[in-house]
């Protein structure tokens, strides 16, 4: 049985090199979660969160500015791409069984590979260049396209794991096409749906690239939304690239910031779907 | 009958409806879509809720109900019957417009609501499904609704304002027999009951928007034979206010619960009677060999 | 009892229910609008790269000659960057993801699948800008200490290896990219490996074969186009990435055969010069990279949906 033997050796060396390759997959994420905790722990203290930031050369002051900026940008990113996006997944779920919606899903689909950077520049062109002026509603325009087709795709996929017997039921009882569906088969999918579009808000509020030229960036309090708006991610950014070594330590801190509010949204949702699938 | 045979469109010859025959006092007559005559019997001294005049039923360009001339008595409690996909659902879904629901479905002939016809082009869907409920074959409650919202889904989903939803929601609940088992857990989601349960909550929640007519699409097929009883004794009850159609596929239900039995085969209305003259005296012998088991 | 009725009223249209022509109006709006946004970019990016486009023509991809202060612009250095930087990421990338995909749908016991995908998507979650300040302060500095001149010794007599040792260039930009790409070239995977219907494996399972012999033998043959689906969705993640790699690969326009060199790619200049770009041709070159890296990811993330869509019905 030496063929058999040598076979078993393929089969074991096999499996090692795929949980090789599982743990080099993973050792990155250990390790930059480890220096951002590290690195980041050491600059974190209140005025981190209060203060503006200082001038070159002075020690202290924080990223307030930057903070709310981010938290603005994208709130308002939300406000605009999500139901945008749900509709436009209720279309495709409820009346899309035709050539648009096969056309929109597949322009959705096309849309999420296209980089943020293009996004950036293209926001820029469609409305930074016509107000002539960075402001933080760009950048959230620019997340909104971001995050649109994912919320879309979501939705779409989520609305239709709603059984047909509900829709009937709704409309058995005399109730409009529409407002079954907002409030029959749309609160049926709401909890899955709240979790797709926590996890597009998550990936979008870590993006720079977008923000670069269209919310820019500002070293003070940002009067309105009409003016160039402070984010972390571009804060981090400005300071990683700087020479000086206190910005360095500012910019470790603020990944730290964004990375726990980005896992934060990341794992709460994910969670919160996982509870789901097994009470069910 | 009346009326000599006819002939569909599609070639095959269309039988004429049977029974009836000392009861059609108040027949209506009516010229069919390829010139013959025939008639929709109403039993004597009763009245037609709802009839359907050579109502024909498309699935793209398939035809699956080849004229139906059939009157549902107010009042009473009509028992469709037939073997598998010869158009009982197809049929019912038409009576209160569901039909549309489903891409490519057409229909033409009339459907006569109190003798409106609900085809009309000036007919609102969503008002004839009101006064025409449905309950389906699955219990369908609402997932994200308690019972009790379950109950005034069709008064809250369409907007309506009902003064003393909570008097709605206990005589509901009584009249389909469910209210003693619910009644402390009001708050409960509809699908944490039990499938009979659920059923009858589906009942009382059609029930809920007061319509004229209750149509029930095989609502035992998924129970028990205890909650089956108990939807069975309901019907009874609510065949005092309510002109109910039932698809059954269970003889020995529609021989309980229908007064009237329609027995349809392959698209067409073959017979129609009193429940008793069609079990005992069938005058067509493929209704006989459907009731006695030798098809279907 | 009919307390209802009196309000429901007769049959007759309310004039309400027009709401359902109006909500399917509204829904489709939203949805066409996602199409009408895909194609205004491509329009809106042509039209601020006109000046580019016709005063340039074809040289502005053949020429290597970046020069902003004599209005002149060929992108030939970004797009080498970019084009090597990404395959040095897959093909750091492509045999990880596709190990992990393998274990997570074929070897791994029930209890650990969930919390090792859970772990490899949380990679993907990571802030690209994060990954790039980590770049910058640990990885830079361990590859121009330590793997650089281990390299060198090893395998200096390649090209690809000599030179001075830096941490930022074209290493240290692929090493990044490769991170980043590998949550997306394995999830796809899985999602295809998932969809290779069992009865495959049980006829392997059958004959005798042991689990890598499964794998090979109904697998990856069925599963072989949406795994090159996988591989050109990763490839078009790390052609468009920008902040990481414009924070490693040392921003210089020049074409070197040695991957310890400074570097360039399209994305990173456009980054790093957009909003300083003065006069018009300079901004309208700047654009046209953009055009360029639109048209580039956009088709082949259409070849890659095609491809993955063949095996897995649902798209991810
Ligand atoms: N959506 C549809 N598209 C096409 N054909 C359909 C559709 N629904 C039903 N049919 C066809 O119409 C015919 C009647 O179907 P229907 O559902 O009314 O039968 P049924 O009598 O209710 O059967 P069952 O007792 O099995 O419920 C069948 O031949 C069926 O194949
Ligand atoms: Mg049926």
């Amino acid at each position: 049985m030496n063929n058999y033997r040598y076979r078993r050796l393929i089969d074991l060396s096999i499996r090692g090199a795929c949980i090789a390759a599982v743990v080099i997959a993973i050792v990155p994420l250990v390790l930059v979660l480890t220096y951002v905790t590290v690195q980041g722990l050491s600059g974190l203290n209140l005025d981190f969160f209060t203060q503006l930031p200082k001038p070159v050369g002075e020690t202290g002051g924080g990223m307030a500015n930057a903070i709310v900026g981010t938290l603005e940008i994208v709130a308002l990113a939300s406000a605009i791409g999500v139901p945008i996006g749900i509709l436009a997944g209720v279309y495709l779920s409820e009346f899309g069984n035709n050539r648009l919606g096969k056309s929109v899903r597949f322009a959705a689909d096309v849309m999420s590979g296209v980089p943020s950077i293009t996004v950036g520049l293209f926001v820029y062109g469609i409305i930074v260049l016509r107000t002539r002026q960075f402001s933080a509603w760009a950048g959230a325009v620019a997340l909104a396209v971001l995050m649109l087709p994912t919320v879309t795709r979501t939705s779409e996929e989520l609305l239709r794991l709603v059984p047909d017997s509900l829709r009937e039921a709704a409309l058995g009882l005399g109730v409009p096409r529409w407002r079954a569906t907002l409030k029959v088969v749309l609160r049926t999918a709401a909890p899955g749906i709240a979790t797709g579009v926590m996890l597009a808000v998550a990936r979008v509020a870590g993006e720079t690239a977008p923000l670069l030229f269209t919310a820019f960036g500002n070293r003070f309090w940002s009067a309105s939304i009409n003016q160039p708006t402070a984010s972390l991610p571009v804060q981090i950014y400005t300071y990683a690239v700087s020479p000086y070594d206190e910005w360095h330590r500012q910019a470790w801190t603020a990944a730290l910031v964004l990375v726990v509010l980005v896992l934060l949204l990341n794992v709460s949702a994910r969670w919160a779907l996982h509870q789901r699938v097994r009470a069910s | 009958m009346k009326t000599g045979p006819a002939t569909a469109t599609n070639g095959q010859p269309t039988r004429p409806t049977r029974g009836l025959e000392e009861l059609d006092a108040s027949s209506r007559d009516l010229t069919l879509h390829n010139g013959a005559r025939a008639s929709v019997p109403v039993p004597e001294g009763k009245e037609a809720k709802i009839s359907t005049e050579d109502l024909r039923v498309y699935f793209g360009k398939t035809r699956v109900l080849h004229g139906v001339n059939l009157a549902v008595v107010k009042g009473a409690v009509t028992a469709i019957i037939g073997p598998s996909g010869c158009g009982k659902s197809t049929y019912l879904r038409c009576l209160n417009r569901m039909h549309e629901i489903t891409p490519g479905a057409r229909v033409e002939g009339r459907i006569l609501l109190d003798d409106q016809d609900i085809h009309g082009s000036w007919i609102d869907p969503v008002l004839v499904r009101r006064r025409v409920g449905m309950v389906f074959q699955k219990p369908n409650p609402f997932p994200t609704m308690s019972i009790r919202e379950n109950v005034l889904a069709g008064i809250t989903l369409n907007g309506l304002r009902a003064t003393d939803t909570d008097g709605v929601v206990e005589r509901r609940l009584r009249q389909v027999a469910l209210w003693d088992e619910v009644k402390d857990n009001l708050g409960r989601s509809g699908s944490s009951l039990s499938g009979g349960q659920q059923q009858r909550l589906c009942i009382a929640r059609a029930l809920a928007l007061e319509p004229e007519v209750l149509l029930m699409d095989e609502p035992c097929s998924a129970l028990d034979p205890i909650a089956t009883a108990r939807v069975e004794e309901l019907i009874h009850e609510l065949k005092e206010s309510y002109t109910i159609v039932i698809v059954t596929h269970n003889m020995q239900q529609a021989g309980r619960v229908a007064d009237y039995t329609a027995f349809f085969y392959m698209g067409e209305l073959v017979e129609f009677d009193r429940t008793d003259v069609i079990f005992t005296q069938p005058k067509e012998s493929r209704t006989e060999d459907y009731i006695t088991g030798r098809f279907g | 009892m009919d307390t209802l009725h009196s309000r429901l009223g007769p049959l007759r249209r309310s004039g309400r229910h027009g709401g359902d022509a109006l909500f399917k109006g509204l829904t489709a709006a939203f949805a066409v609008l996602i199409i009408a946004l895909l194609a205004d970019m491509a329009f809106e990016m042509a039209r601020t790269s006109r000046l580019s486009l016709a005063h340039f023509g074809w040289q502005f991809i053949r020429s290597t000659n970046w020069d902003p202060v004599r209005d002149q612009f060929g992108a030939l250095p970004f797009i080498y960057g970019t084009v090597v930087s990404s395959l040095l990421a897959l093909v750091l990338a492509v045999p990880i993801s596709l190990g992990a995909s393998i274990w997570l749908s074929e070897f791994a016991p029930g209890w650990l699948k969930t919390p090792i995908a859970f772990l490899i998507e949380l990679l993907a979650a990571v802030p690209s800008v994060v990954y790039g300040l980590w770049g910058i302060f640990v990885l830079c500095p361990l590859l121009r200490n330590v793997v650089e001149p281990l390299l060198g010794k090893m395998f200096g007599s390649l090209p690809l290896f000599q030179g001075a040792r830096q941490g930022f260039g074209m290493l240290a930009g692929g090493i990044i990219l490769a991170i980043m790409i590998t949550p997306t070239i394995t999830s796809v995977s899985r999602e295809v490996m998932k969809a290779v219907p069992n009865v495959l494996r049980e006829g392997s399972f059958a004959l005798g074969a042991t689990r890598a012999e499964v794998v090979r033998m109904a697998v990856l043959p069925f599963a072989r186009s949406g795994l090159v689906g996988a591989v050109i969705l990763g490839l078009g993640r790390a052609l468009g990435e920008t902040m990481a790699i414009t924070m490693v690969i040392g921003n210089r326009s020049e074409i070197s055969a040695s991957l310890f060199s400074p570097s360039y790619t399209m994305a990173s200049v456009i980054a790093n010069e957009f909003t300083e770009a003065t006069g018009d041709l300079y901004l309208a070159a700047l654009a046209e990279i953009g055009l360029l890296l639109f048209a580039v990811t956009v088709a082949l993330n259409i070849v890659a949906r095609l491809l993955v869509w063949r095996v897995a019905r649902s798209p991810v």
